[in-house]
């Protein structure tokens, strides 16, 4: 791998992001609504619910991590996106840099999005709630890494979409997370699913995370098995992602659809 | 030779686009690839690029097969200008051609992109985004880019298309000069004859997936009869089957 590689592609997504202030706003406002609709949610249910009475906050500290999730994955597919946008594929791709390098530089950059909108919002969230999702410690930094994984897996998966069925695919990459949010118990513990949805739901990393993340501010304390079986799931999907990444990159060249590729 | 294209063929589901050419072209050399919309040029192009795999047939590139070869290694030798590809319009032209330069590994970049600037007449909009520059400001950044690494291989696609008659001439101008001091093979796809008349050493006549025809501009308007190459193509272009 060649880290100047990497570098130059991520500060073409680092120039278009500093290049304008809407795009930069853009970022940090939708996290920022999120803090606020859920803060004041969850200071509903605080007040409301014997469930959420000891624990003010849970619901936030859930929206936080969903959030971050949700940037990540927007993100990564965002820039391959802007990519066919701008009618820049075919430059992209002729250029010497490898598939490996393509995806490492994108992962690297999803999540500097991602953060550049999520920790002013979370930041926001201690003096207007009084919820820190940072209060969450060493932790926070073990839940995040299976939530970034399975971010990029999923911006993976769209992109693959994008690559396999052109730019007419753009509609799934704005829909994928939506599909899978009502089995990743985000919200809600696992048992209010259907005992079958509960095998599928089992089988995601981000039931694991989100139960972590709920006895983890209900009772004190970490559960660190759970935390690696979610890691250990997430990288089993990651992994898959970039086959399906390489073989729908394949596929493209054999199809002929990298030239020209554009809206 | 320094490129060389060994039966290649593409078929795309049932349709054949190029069907078992066979070329070559010297190194420092500049082809017209010549045809109809549609006969193959640019499915040609894309698997010289390797963007496109041929269904059958090999491409030699200084004697290496480019199959064999890491992708990285052929790309950092060749590049590609075509009006039908763009450059990211939000970014400055000076940062399209330090991302690009980056991506190329080009050494001394920020002389490079000076150098190449200067001449091609950039500088002066350096700090533009690239989306708000009229079409002939974008086809000269375009074609920076594609210099950008001082490639051993330019493929051309249509590079003066859309652009006024000045415009045009001034990256005629440019290719032929940039031509005399530079060891450059051109592959040159164009519809524009008196343009491949004046860049051209030799061309190579396509029609529905097929070489109808190669030689120098001279042989082939000699050959069938006409009094230029514009007469020339339309002859075979319009001709049933286009071979003679």
């Amino acid at each position: 791998m060649d880290f100047s590689k990497i570098y130059a592609l991520g500060l073409r997504h680092i120039y278009l992001i500093s290049n304008s202030l809407p795009r930069i706003v853009d970022l940090i406002y939708w996290p920022t609504v999120q803090i606020f609709l859920w803060g004041f949610i969850s200071k509903f249910f605080t007040l409301n619910s014997d469930y959420y009475s000891n624990t003010v906050g849970i619901i936030l500290t859930a929206a936080i991590l969903y959030d971050f999730l949700f940037r990540v994955s927007i993100s990564f597919n965002m820039m391959f996106l802007e990519e066919i946008w701008s009618r820049n594929f075919t430059n992209l791709f002729i250029a010497p840099i490898k598939i490996s390098e393509i995806i490492t530089s994108l992962t690297l950059t999803a999540i500097l999005r991602a953060l550049i909108g999520l920790v002013p919002a979370a930041i926001l969230a201690i003096p207007l709630f009084g919820v820190s999702v940072f209060k969450l410690g060493l932790p926070l930094l073990l839940l995040l890494l299976p939530l970034y994984l399975f971010g990029v897996t999923l911006g993976l998966l769209v992109t693959s979409g994008l690559l396999r069925f052109g730019p007419s695919f753009e509609n799934i990459a704005w829909a994928s997370l939506f599909f899978l949010a009502p089995l990743g118990c985000i919200y809600y513990p696992i048992e209010i699913l259907p005992v079958s949805l509960q095998i599928l739901a089992k089988g995601l990393p981000l039931v694991h995370i989100f139960e972590e993340m709920r006895n983890i501010l209900l009772n004190n304390t970490v559960n660190y098995f759970d935390i690696i079986k979610s890691i250990s799931i997430s990288i089993v999907y990651f992994i898959f992602g970039v086959i399906i990444f390489y073989s729908s990159y394949l596929g493209a060249k054999q199809r002929g659809t990298l030239i020209n590729m554009g809206e | 030779m320094f490129i060389q294209i060994k039966n290649l063929s593409k078929i795309f589901k049932n349709n054949l686009a190029v069907d078992k050419i066979n070329f070559h072209i010297e190194k420092n050399k500049t082809v017209g690839l010549l045809g109809p919309n549609g006969c193959g040029k640019t499915t040609s192009i894309g698997m010289m690029l390797g963007l496109i795999k041929p269904s059958e047939g090999e491409i030699i590139i200084d004697n290496k097969n480019i199959e064999s070869l890491k992708r990285n290694d052929i790309l950092s030798k060749i590049n590609f200008c075509s009006p039908y590809i763009e450059l990211p319009k939000k970014l400055t032209v000076k940062q399209n051609l330090e991302v690009y330069g980056r991506l190329y590994g080009v050494k001394n970049l920020s002389e490079r992109i000076i150098e190449i600037s200067e001449d091609l007449d950039i500088k002066n909009f350096f700090k533009r985004k690239t989306g708000e520059l009229s079409s002939g400001q974008k086809n000269r950044v375009s074609l920076a880019k594609s210099l950008i690494n001082k490639p051993e291989i330019l493929l051309l696609d249509e590079p003066t298309a859309s652009l006024d008659p000045d415009i045009g001439d001034f990256v005629r101008s440019y290719i032929q000069e940039y031509r005399s001091k530079n060891q450059v093979t051109i592959l040159l796809a164009s519809h524009n004859m008196n343009e491949v008349e004046r860049l051209c050493d030799s061309i190579i006549m396509m029609k529905k997936g097929k070489i109808i025809d190669k030689g120098t501009c001279n042989e082939i308007i000699k050959k069938h009869g006409r009094n230029n190459l514009e007469e020339t193509f339309l002859k075979l272009a319009r001709s049933r089957d286009g071979f003679q």
